[in-house]
């Protein structure tokens, strides 16, 4: 619990001046945060904390000349682009640094349309009763207006800036969280104690409408804020290659440490036996002339240590970051992800785990609004046992021939026109005054949280979930219009007539509730409460006289759900004034209260949701989004397993599954798995059935058969459940997992997957808020995914290996020329060159291939779903993949090393002057080096766009550019100490031999390289099938596909028909075998309908 | 991220149909197969074989020869003179005698060679002053730390040229003598001409003075020599005043630092203005009298004097050649197995499975 006085200071009235105050502020925390990004930059979490001291060691290691092999430009500068890079894309990164000045206690002004700026206690406004509207749109999506209300005390203040003042409230409330439907505290004030809750705050991040002003005290602010404390999250998430890429930057760390010592030992060695005796020529500091080699050796460790640093490259992650923040623009600019109706774009809400997203082999969906549009239509009731709305049977097979009979509203002026029914059984049966049928809509038309709009004199429902709305629609349709609401009362129009109910309490709606109901007192003065919810919620709290009815009533309810209708059962209970009275003492009482506030007043409204009547039960239809069996076809192609996770009953879920094609009818074996105590679960498992719950025991089992099944399902789970689930796959099958879901109820799913994706849709948007990417239909996963991800993990792989192979083609040079220098920690290459080389040189064209490279086309990403198989592997970057490409940079840097020395060790130039100075030897290898990395990017580009061949072709120029000034004239006579290469490009590169040496470098090489990445044999052609598409995926390296091919062929006879098919691939002998199942061995679906089980387990 | 644009409308935040945000630029994307790499292998082997064979046949046209003097001939007494300090300062002459065989035609280039001594060490490169060496009064006066030890003689003045590298300058001289039928006569040398043209011109310059009567001892006045020489650094070509001071040619090539212990360096080309040497070098009977200063017992070193003729792509240099000739084979090696999987596996585009 956290205390809050505000009578500590109470300033700042108008929000002009913090906003300027911000700005300020703002840009002098940017240096901040460019060095802690550094920081974050070098080592990403915990584990790396070591890598943040190499460069800073080494830094510090060159200022003291005896071990100081590198002048201290060489690293500072690549430091300081570091630096700036990172400054530069938080600058524009991060916005979420606003009104960092409101503090904790101060009072604040708000006109209209402004942004709340942190979470604030609401103390007056210039409306009546201290309300005031807004709009949370920024917060959770919800477009509607919503009612604040202040305290009846506070809302006296005014706008009496003294009387504000002199406000000295105490206010205890919760911890910062980010709950953002949920607040509790108590103001303590003038010896009184009022409850707060969420309908007297004002969140940060709302917008203020329709209120001329308001007065309020911040109870939260900066990152407590519940926005932000929603936003923080994201950062958390690390994809594997990350995971992945710090390991290897430790082991890179142990082979520098290695090599340092190999090398320092040398030094001693060499000391020791040649360098003691060449002392004449070079009189040595004075610990060594002491003929202490050892410590000799120690010095060149540091040496080398310094010298050897590129291998751990600084730049990589900068370069990763930038890569994965285009990655992510392209997934916010993509106009194929772009939702036309609602004008909602695709957001990468998170940049840092695009290449997870092609890697995905679980998905965890949710059903309604997110395979569903969730766009509700009131379909079927049934009344006090009768069932309204079934098409007639003449009817229903015959579209066309068939005119539907519309029930007609014509007698009500206040109707929604758009609204249908096909049943004017029940319109008669409103007209005749059934009082069930009459109750029945009253309840709908009086028990919801749905605010009134009236936009040019048409009546505008405003609801919170369009469940609601749809059936508070209906009720204004069959006459009982829902007119508007203040806080203390409803007004209805009913039949014509208008009708004032007295609200007494809303015991509203949650998830584990499942209900809501409110309390009201009609004109005559009865007290009555009405109830919807859940049916086995409401069937459970009846009276049991209903007994009959109930059963009826769930025989339609069977049925309703049966063809995938949304139901709810209605109930109402007539109430005793004097009980009632007594009642809400306690839950006044219980409304303070703060530990337990809410569990003390669920229990209250247990209490009084006793003994209810059935009225009937709704039947709300919720359409298939656009799209969803071909996507789902399509995901499972790609051999991703989609995991339905519903809180809805068997028979709604087993319905949308068959539409959405997740369950077809060559399916022949569909196990429902239900049971309502582990015993019974446990015996359908010795049945032989695939029967598991969440228990920790049967935990491996589920997963295990579960896993063996083309489609599960599982319903009537909670969002708990839902979290486990995901958790259960997520920490037991090592695959990477995405959860996709719209409502509040999959926020908990979406934060526990690897990789969580909001569906920004009718429900608002806490689940984009907790995502990690959000867009506005399920659809568009399948983009998401195979083309978007697919590339994000092709480019990220290739840019590392590349990235990786390049820099220890350019370091290791170092370490063959020790053994030539007498370990000296002498470099081969100009200083200069060593600064330029990662950062200007070699940075952008691997920059550009990682932002611009496909493999393989868009279409044909989608055509063939099974080229997403590579990602799920992980076959593309692992550590194996890593020694391979530490291999190939060895052998690069040798053959880079070993050519120009067989060939000018003892040579002269044309003109019978000597070549072999280190000077031109420096030239000769640093200008092969970039020749080297440029053809090696060159063949590991498959798309060559016209960015590419500047960064490509432009890197070389600049290359000769730089060199050539560098070595120039000019500069030397400047600064003579700098730049002592003045002429040696000229003299060198102006010899034949100079360019065949390269030529035979460059040569030797890349045939191994073109060897690997030619996309070489077209073992693959089954798989596309049409020779002409130009689709890049043909080929292969031979050795590794026959190496690979045989164990693969032998475990045939196990997998019934599994067809194998050879792909290529894509560069350095990585190799691709793409397993694709026409039909599986196990053709099983698994329901996993746990209800008790899965409560003991999460109990 | 995701910022909604400025303007406003039903389609407001609909991205931008640009190639570029689409990820649709135009763009090559090469299909590599074995119609287009096969022959690409070939091409480059035979391109090599065929570079190789050529180089080859010029390099078979090269002549080299090589004479270690280091104890060769009478040069065994001055080996065992020099590895006392204290005769330094005394100097020892000797022959080495030679024939060569065949004629060297053409240019003919005489070279000292050092071996095992390393010129590449970190410490013994960074200690030099480019400052000074191109004339920078203020680093004539005050050379750079880098040059430490070698900075200041033991009289306080600064040292110039300071630093290792120059202080351990080769100080062997040669000549060279052709006996032929007609008597015995010294091969004419040019020793200026031996540098690159940016050294002499621009990398080198002796201290520059506004008074241009002065001579060079008198620039160099108050600088000491380095400690192992034994002439200062504006004496050290008796025979050519324009050949003294830090634009001295010997002094040049020496401190253009080798890049491995083993190396050759310039010391003069053949004058082929002079009869019977307008052809090169003709086959006889040489001696080199040599100047015997440079210690080299120290480091287990050894010297040598080289002739060399050059080619187009430079000195002698079997190994360009031979690497050519490997690297050509091994791709055309290549070359053929994978035509054979190709043919074998691939040529139908077949998946393996049978």
């Amino acid at each position: 619990m956290v205390k809050r006085d505000s009578s500590l200071q109470i300033t700042r009235f108008h929000c002009s001046r913090v906003r300027w105050r911000r700005a300020l502020h703002h840009s002098s925390r940017t240096l901040g945060i460019a060095y802690g990004d550094l920081m974050r930059v070098c080592g990403c979490s915990a584990t790396e904390t070591h890598f943040t001291k190499l460069p800073m060691n080494s830094y510090c290691a060159e200022l003291i000349p005896e071990i100081s092999s590198l002048s201290w430009v060489t690293t500072t500068v690549p430091l300081v682009m570091v630096l700036l890079i990172t400054a530069v894309k938080d600058a524009t990164d991060d916005y979420n640094e606003k009104w960092m000045n409101v503090r904790v206690g101060d009072i604040i002004k708000l006109e209209n349309n402004h942004f709340v700026t942190a979470d604030i206690l609401l103390l007056s406004s210039s409306e009546p009763y201290g309300l005031c509207y807004i709009e949370t749109a920024e917060l959770d999506g919800e477009t509607n207006l919503k009612v604040r209300q202040a305290l009846t005390v506070t809302s006296d203040l005014g706008a009496d800036i003294t009387k504000l003042a002199d406000f000295n409230g105490n206010i205890i409330c919760e911890p910062p969280n980010n709950k953002l439907d949920k607040f509790t505290g108590t103001l303590y004030w003038r010896d009184n104690k009022y409850p707060l809750d969420n309908e007297k705050m004002l969140l940060r991040g709302c917008v203020l409408r329709n209120t001329e002003w308001c007065f309020g005290m911040v109870v939260f602010a900066g990152l407590q804020t519940k926005l932000m404390q929603n936003c923080g999250r994201t950062k958390f998430k690390r994809t594997s290659i990350d995971k992945l890429m710090n390991t290897l930057v430790l082991w890179i760390f142990g082979f520098l440490v290695c090599m340092g010592v190999i090398l320092a030992i040398g030094n001693t060695i060499w000391e020791q036996k040649v360098g003691r005796s060449f002392s004449v020529y070079l009189l040595w500091d004075e610990p060594i002339r002491n003929n202490n080699v050892v410590f000799s050796g120690f010095l060149t460790f540091w040496s080398y240590i310094i010298i050897l640093n590129t291998m751990v490259p600084i730049s990589l992650y900068v370069s990763v970051e930038v890569i994965r923040l285009g990655h992510s623009y392209f997934i916010n600019w993509d106009r194929k992800m772009y939702y036309i109706q609602k004008d909602t774009p695709a957001e990468a809400r998170t940049t840092t785990l695009n290449e997870e997203l092609g890697q995905v082999e679980f998905i965890f969906s949710d059903k309604t609004g997110t395979l569903t549009q969730n766009i509700m239509v009131f379909n079927k009731c049934s009344i006090n046992g009768k069932s309204y709305g079934t098409r007639d049977s003449r009817c229903a097979f015959a579209f066309g021939s068939c005119v539907l009979e519309l029930s007609h509203f014509s007698f009500n002026p206040l109707s929604d026109r758009k609204f249908k029914f096909h049943d004017s059984s029940l319109l008669e049966a409103i007209k005749m005054e059934e009082p069930s049928v009459q109750d029945f809509f009253r309840l709908l038309a009086l028990c919801h949280t749905v605010i009134d709009d009236k936009v040019d004199r048409d009546l505008v429902y405003q609801a919170q979930s369009p469940d609601e709305g749809a059936l508070v629609t209906a009720a204004r349709n069959f006459g009982f219009v829902f007119r508007s609401r203040t806080p203390e009362t409803v007004t209805l129009y009913e039949m014509g007539t208008a009708v004032n109910y007295q609200l007494l309490a809303i015991l509203d709606f949650n998830n584990v509730r499942k209900r809501m109901s409110v309390i009201v007192r009609n004109p005559a003065g009865h007290i009555k409460l009405y109830c919807k919810g859940a049916d086995t919620i409401i069937f459970d709290r009846l009276d049991p006289s209903n007994h009959v009815l109930m059963n009826t009533t769930s025989e339609h309810l069977y049925e309703f759900a049966g063809e995938g209708l949304r139901t709810l059962a209605l109930a109402y209970k007539d109430l005793d004034e004097n009980v009632l009275e007594e009642w809400m003492k306690r839950l006044l009482y219980a409304s303070t209260v703060i530990e337990n506030r809410e569990e003390g007043l669920a229990d209250l409204y247990e209490e009084i949701e006793t003994g209810l009547m059935l009225l009937g039960a709704t039947a709300v239809e919720d359409k298939l989004q656009e799209g969803v069996p071909e996507t789902i076809a399509c995901l499972t192609l790609a051999n991703i397993k989609i995991w339905v996770l519903t809180g809805d009953k068997l028979e709604t879920a087993m319905n949308i599954g068959y539409s959405c094609n997740m369950l077809r009818d060559d399916m022949n074996e569909v196990f429902i798995i239900s049971g309502h105590s582990v015993l019974e679960v446990q015996q359908q498992l010795r049945l032989g059935l695939m029967a598991h719950a969440l228990e920790p025991e049967l935990e491996q089992v589920l997963l295990e058969t579960a896993c063996l099944c083309k489609t599960v399902i599982c319903c009537r789970v909670t969002p708990m459940q839902k979290a486990q689930v995901v958790e259960l796959v997520k920490t037991n099958k090592m695959a990477v997992t995405l959860a996709i879901g719209d409502g509040a109820n999959d926020v908990s799913m979406i934060k526990t997957a690897h990789i969580g994706v909001g569906i920004s849709g009718q429900e608002g948007m806490q689940a984009v808020l907790a995502s990690d990417y959000s867009f506005a239909q399920f659809r568009y996963l399948q983009r998401l995914l195979l083309v978007h991800g697919r590339w994000s993990y092709f480019r990220m792989c290739n840019f590392l290996f590349y990235f990786f192979y390049k820099n220890f083609a350019f370091t290791l040079v170092h370490f063959w020329f020790g053994f030539f220098c007498g370990f000296s920690a002498q470099t081969v290459y100009d200083q200069w060159f060593i600064t330029l080389f990662n950062i200007v040189y070699t940075s952008l064209p691997v920059l550009a291939m990682g932002l611009f490279d496909q493999d393989v086309n868009e279409a044909n990403s989608h055509r063939y779903p099974s080229l997403y198989r590579p990602g799920q592997l992980n076959v593309l970057f692992n550590k194996r993949q890593f020694f391979l490409c530490t291999l190939q940079g060895v052998g690069t840097s040798f053959l880079l090393f070993f050519i120009p020395y067989g060939a000018f060790c003892l040579v002269a130039r044309d003109d019978g002057s000597h070549i072999s100075d280190q000077q031109a030897f420096a030239v000769i290898i640093s200008t092969s080096l970039v020749i080297v990395v440029s053809v090696q990017i060159g063949l590991d580009t498959y798309y060559w766009t016209a960015v590419n061949h500047v960064f490509v072709w432009g890197s070389l120029a600049v290359y000769f550019a730089i060199l050539f000034a560098m070595h120039s004239d000019g500069l030397f006579s400047i600064f003579p100490s700098h730049f002592p290469f003045i002429g040696t490009a000229r003299n060198c590169l102006t010899q034949k031999s100079v360019w065949l040496v390269i030529m035979l470098t460059t040569v030797a090489t890349s045939v191994h390289l073109l060897m690997d990445c030619t996309r070489f044999f077209s073992f693959c052609c089954e798989m596309l099938p049409h020779s002409s598409t130009k689709a890049p995926v043909s080929s292969w390296t031979f050795l590794w596909g026959i190496a690979l091919a045989l164990p693969l062929r032998s475990n045939r006879s196990q997998m019934c028909s599994i067809r194998l098919r050879y792909g290529f691939f894509a560069g350095h002998g990585r190799t691709l075998t793409i397993l694709s199942c026409r039909k599986s061995r196990t053709e099983r679906v698994v329901w996993l309908v746990a209800l008790s089980c899965w409560r003991v387990m999460s109990g | 991220m995701g910022k909604a644009k400025a303007n406003a409308g039903p389609l407001a935040r609909r991205p931008d149909n640009s190639a570029f945000k689409q990820q649709r630029l135009p763009a090559w994307s090469p299909m590599l197969t074995a119609q287009t790499v096969l022959p690409f292998f070939y091409g480059m082997a035979i391109v090599c074989v065929l570079l190789g064979a050529w180089l080859l046949v010029t390099v078979q046209n090269t002549h080299e020869l090589k004479v270690d003097y280091t104890h060769a001939g009478s040069c065994d007494k001055c080996f065992e003179k020099r590895k006392d300090r204290a005769n330094a300062n005394q100097s020892c002459n000797c022959t080495v005698v030679f024939n060569i065989e065949n004629m060297f035609k053409g240019d003919v280039f005489f070279y000292y060679g050092l071996i095992n001594f390393h010129q590449n060490l970190r410490q013994y490169m960074d200690s030099r002053d480019d400052g000074q060496m191109i004339g920078r009064n203020k680093n004539l006066r005050n050379p750079s730390s880098y040059c430490e030890p070698f900075i200041k003689d033991k009289n306080g003045l600064p040292i110039a040229p300071c630093g290792a590298v120059a202080n351990s300058m080769f100080n062997d001289s040669f000549t060279l003598v052709y006996h032929s039928a007609a008597g015995s006569r010294v091969v004419p040398l040019f020793r200026k001409g031996i540098t690159w043209y940016t050294d002499k011109n621009v990398k080198f310059r002796n201290p520059q003075v506004e008074n241009k009567t002065l001579t060079l001892a008198q620039v160099f006045e108050g600088t000491g020599q380095p400690l192992y020489w034994q002439k200062p650094v504006y004496d050290l070509d008796p025979w050519d005043r324009n050949n003294n001071g830090f634009i001295n040619e010997d002094l040049i090539v020496w401190m253009r630092e080798a890049a491995f212990p083993n190396f050759k360096k310039l010391y003069g080309v053949l004058n082929r203005a002079i009869e019977p040497f307008t052809d090169g070098l003709p086959a006889g009977n040489y001696s080199v009298l040599i100047s015997y200063n440079f210690p080299v017992e120290y480091f287990q070193g050894r010297k040598e004097v080289v002739l060399s003729t050059v080619s187009w792509f430079g000195g002698q240099n079997n190994f360009l050649p031979v690497a050519y000739l490997v690297t050509g084979c091994l791709i055309l090696l290549l070359a053929v197995i994978l035509t054979a999987v190709w043919w074998k596996f691939g040529k139908n585009g077949r998946n393996m499975e049978e």
